[in-house]
């Protein structure tokens, strides 16, 4: 045996001493796996701690150790605390192995003697992969300046002027006509009812004027090729017909379209467009589009009532889509949300029922630029409501639907009340399961609400109908709902139903997180490398998210995001090249039959396919070293640096403690 | 001809009479052969559920075990309860295996077995799903022009929530009325409960239930009020009189099985669909059977 390996066993306080005989378990080691190579084998009360690297860094100088293993916490806390700590005695890092004794043992475990004789079959498997380690060179990457946003929402503007303030080039992606995403759709924010486009606007004129930002609206990311530092994304810039570079955006061409269409998507359904248009007038850009679904020239091959009377002969209508690849180090991924379809609610009356919004065609009906010029009014454009119920959780917090909160709609739904009251002087029902005002301002928000005399009825909403039992329900919408505080069935009369609809992921964020190589959470929100300590980088290198692509938040929390996102990046973009764990999978073209097995199941589409030579190929800068190809290989092909088969077997071997005799193993 | 392990149920040995004889009647016009599990025993209704849920679905399994030893592959129910009972048990017998087990256990006492390999459905499904509207609308050649009919689905027809089906809005009763010719009304309580059996341990809260009912069903016009169920049936009709004294109204409206508008429809003869026969508002359902006869 040459290597000289040492055991360090760590109390981690009570969380593991609790429950493992930490000594008895440091002094198993010292005796028992002598014969595997260890030298040396203590226990202490935080490993963690500088002392605890000290002691280690102080026994490889002396003890001249060739191989370490602590038993700890898990190696997504501290691997790299005591990797480094190796480092900083002159080994190499890759020769440490962290074994977990904690989430794997003390924290699962209340059997005593059981959790000790597992920690030590654990330590025992951790030696013996040790043994088989290699040293290892993280791989390291040049980072491109320029960064990718794809999402012209608030997150993505924040995060696209933070870095071009600094200074370098961005590239700014977004599928509709304009940035300004769903916050140019509303009225005022909550709580301090700023107007949301005053607040929006000016930001989207400084993305507009940026020297370091290229604006791609009316375009969507294709494909993504490379890996962190050198990505490159294909985008498809959709034909616009409009001559940009000619264009001054001066309206004729809309004026004397003569084709209107209902705008389902800025007006959410609320108000008709023509088949030439900006989506609102504070658009950025300032040209239009031609839309080629609705627009008569593409179906019937004549009107051009656009091209006639453009003054600057802006409009062209053999203007094609183009493909365009960009060079990227690092891409931002704000795409935002999608409302729950009230329609699967179909007791809310959606549709059936005339007077029945959803929250997005309520910010419309609110918004001075808007249908009604800011007028509170029903579906007929001139009656005044004298009753609203407002419907919180809708499509949220319900097994049914989507299990968890959408975080907006209950500040959402006060402001909608506030709003209602403020401007008709109607009766204001809101129907909640529990208020939730957590942030900051939110709460004092909600009181002024009660103090204004908005009724808040606490019950979910069974159904809302036009089918009247007495007098007083004739013509009106009856909303049927328990009240829970007072016990009771209750029915409500009123004019108008506001439906909060949850939020939920973008209909396609599936399919964008594949295409970017990221995961997706169960309700198909990207998933942050970790919740709490990394919320906007994602397991892929070189990948970040903000704002509601994340998860449901409102608008300080996106802002907040979007900066978070740059600054990281920002980080990155400083070193100029990065240093990537050289913990990858590789392929032995020899024994590749070519089958691809591995090509699809690669989380991170690391995977590439060789069609001249019927081979795959890993690409190192993009395997985050998960094993997943490993494992699968039919042909076993596929070895991994940091896991390969000698490691992993030797490790079970160790567990299953066949490497010792069966007299100390029992011991 | 299509063969079915026909389930009828307590109700319609004596109280829904007429839904049993129209059910037959208007079956075999279609082709469709219902043939009557020998020997079955009470669905467990609403009552037996609560008090002891495995010998609930043991009992219902017996009811399966028979049809599964017929060899037929459809376990067809007019009762909405029958149907519910039995759609969820068989289901539970495919999805739990220690169910499976238990069951079977106490199933051998009497020589059966259940394999819950059956398809359970109600008597509608079979004219939507198996006939098909474009057949019922050929072979009504008596439609019931201008009889504005309430479709009352109750709330069990749709229960098992089957994927695909708008539980909340369904329609297909609606366009089986339209294919003999009736007049579908719509009127948003199609769904909701009759009272079922709280009839008997709440009466007022029952009544008032059936109340909602003939109220919106009035108000939107309907001159009968089809029904897929006895229990419905009875809660509707039986009870209008007390619902009069108990709210002071005068619901008189005429409460019919399916089964029995689509035999006038077709043309066969009121006494063989138990209309005005063991029928309780006999007087009236025979009013609404003249169209037919007159044609």
């Amino acid at each position: 045996m040459t290597e000289r390996i040492g055991v360090y066993v760590c109390h981690c306080g009570t969380n593991i001493a609790g429950v493992v005989d930490v000594a008895a378990v440091s002094k198993w080691a010292g005796e028992a796996l002598a014969g595997r190579g260890v030298v040396i084998a203590r226990d202490y009360k935080f490993m963690c701690s500088s002392l605890g690297q000290e002691l280690i860094q102080k026994d490889i100088k002396e003890q001249k150790l060739t191989r370490v293993v602590v038993a700890a916490c898990s190696p997504h806390l501290h691997e790299r605390t005591f990797r480094n700590a190796c480092k900083g005695a002159g080994l190499n890092p890759y020769l440490c192995e962290l074994v977990s004794i904690r989430e794997q043992d003390s924290w699962v475990h209340t059997d005593k003697v059981a959790a000790t004789a597992k920690a030590k079959a654990i330590i025992s498997g951790g030696v013996e992969r040790v043994i088989h380690h290699e040293a290892l060179e993280p791989l390291r990457v040049p980072i491109h300046p320029a960064t990718m946003v794809v999402g012209g929402g608030i997150a993505g503007i924040q995060a696209a002027l933070e870095i071009a303030d600094a200074g370098f080039p961005v590239y700014l992606v977004e599928r509709e006509p304009s940035i300004g995403g769903h916050m140019a759709q509303f009225d005022k924010t909550f709580p301090t009812l700023d107007c949301s486009a005053c607040i929006l606007t000016p930001k989207m004129v400084d993305v507009g004027n940026h020297p370091n930002i290229t604006l791609m609206t009316y375009s969507e990311v294709q494909k993504v090729d490379g890996y962190v530092g050198n990505f490159a994304v294909t985008v498809k810039k959709k034909a616009r017909y409009i001559k940009e570079a000619d264009c001054t955006g001066c309206g004729i061409c809309w004026e004397k379209c003569p084709w209107k269409f209902v705008d389902e998507v800025f007006e959410a359904g609320m108000a008709k467009r023509k088949a030439v248009y900006t989506p609102f007038p504070q658009a950025v850009p300032k040209y239009p589009v031609i839309d080629d679904q609705t627009c008569v020239y593409f179906s019937k091959g004549t009107c051009k009532a656009c091209q006639k009377f453009c003054p600057t002969n802006a409009i062209d209508f053999e203007q094609k889509d183009e493909l365009l690849t960009v060079q990227v180090g690092n891409i931002v991924l704000a795409t935002g949300f999608d409302l729950f379809d009230v329609n699967r609610i179909p007791q809310y009356g959606y549709k059936r029922l005339a007077n029945v919004y959803t929250n997005l065609e309520f910010e419309r009906l609110c918004n001075a630029a808007g249908p009604t010029g800011g007028n509170i009014v029903l579906r007929d454009g001139k009656t005044v409501p004298k009753a609203v119920g407002i419907v919180h959780c809708v499509g949220s917090r319900d097994q049914n639907y989507n299990p968890y909160c959408s975080s907006v709609c209950c500040m959402q739904s006060l402001k909608f009340a506030h709003l209602v009251h403020e401007r008709t002087g109607a009766d204001v029902y809101n129907f909640y399961i529990d208020i939730r005002t957590p942030s900051k301002g939110y709460e004092e928000f909600y009181q002024r609400l009660l103090e204004e005399g908005t009724h808040f009825v606490r019950g979910k909403v069974a159904e809302i109908t036009d089918t009247a039992r007495t007098p007083e329900e004739e013509g009106k919408l009856v909303i049927q709902v328990e009240d829970t505080l007072i016990g009771k069935q209750r029915r409500i009369p009123v004019d108008m139903v506001v439906l909060s609809a949850g939020l939920q992921a973008r209909h396609d964020a599936k399919d964008v997180a594949k295409m970017f190589g990221i995961a997706c959470s169960a309700e198909n929100w990207y998933t942050e490398r970790h919740p709490k300590l990394d919320p906007v980088a994602t397991m892929t290198e070189g990948i970040y998210i903000a704002g509601c692509a994340q998860g449901p938040k409102d608008i300080p929390a996106s802002v907040a995001q979007g900066a978070a996102a740059a600054a990281r990046i920002l980080g990155k973009i400083q070193q100029k090249e990065i240093a990537l764990e050289p913990v990858r999978a590789s392929i032995n073209e020899e024994q590749c039959s070519g089958c691809r097995i591995c090509n699809s199941l690669c989380p991170f589409s690391a995977i590439l396919f060789h069609e001249d030579k019927m081979v795959s190929e890993v690409n190192p800068a993009l395997c985050q070293g998960c094993g997943t190809c490993v494992a699968a290989c039919p042909a076993g092909a596929i070895s991994g640096t940091g896991f390969s088969n000698e490691q992993i077997l030797s490790q079970i071997e160790g567990l299953l403690l066949l490497n010792i005799p069966v007299k100390e193993a029992v011991a | 001809m299509k063969k079915y392990a026909y389930y009828p149920g307590c109700s319609l040995e004596s109280l829904a009479k007429g839904y049993h004889l129209s059910a037959m009647a208007v079956t075999k016009e279609f082709g469709l052969e219902l043939n009557e599990i020998k020997d079955w025993n009470c669905c467990g209704s609403t009552a037996y559920f609560p008090v002891d849920e495995l010998l609930a679905y043991t009992l219902v399994s017996r009811n399966l075990a028979l049809a599964e030893k017929m060899g037929a592959s459809d376990f067809v129910a007019p009762c909405s309860a029958c149907y519910k009972n039995a759609y969820f048990t068989n289901s539970y017998l495919q999805s739990d295996t220690d169910l499976a087990d238990h069951i079977n256990y106490a199933l051998e006492e009497d020589q059966l077995h259940v394999d819950g390999s059956l398809k359970v459905r109600h008597l509608i499904e079979l004219f939507i799903e198996d006939v098909k509207l474009e057949e019922v609308e050929k072979k009504a050649t008596h439609p019931l022009k201008g009889l504005r009919v309430a479709p009352y689905y109750g709330c069990q027809l749709v229960r098992p929530r089957k994927a695909k089906e708008d539980v909340e809005n369904p329609r297909y009763f609606e366009n089986l009325l339209s294919a003999i010719g009736a007049e579908p009304i719509e009127y948003a309580n199609k769904t909701r409960c009759c009272g079922g059996s709280l009839i008997i341990t709440n009466r007022k809260a029952a009544l008032s239930m059936v109340q909602i009912l003939l109220q919106d069903a009035v108000i939107h016009g309907a001159d009968v009020i089809a029904t897929t169920c006895p229990m419905c049936d009875v809660n509707l009709e039986v009870y209008q009189e007390q619902v009069n004294r108990e709210f002071g109204t005068h619901y008189s409206v005429p409460v019919m099985y399916f089964t029995q508008l689509m035999g006038l429809a077709l043309g066969i003869d009121p006494g063989r669909l138990g209309v005005g026969k063991s029928e309780l508002a006999s007087l009236q359902a025979k009013a609404v059977a003249q169209p037919a006869e007159s044609q």
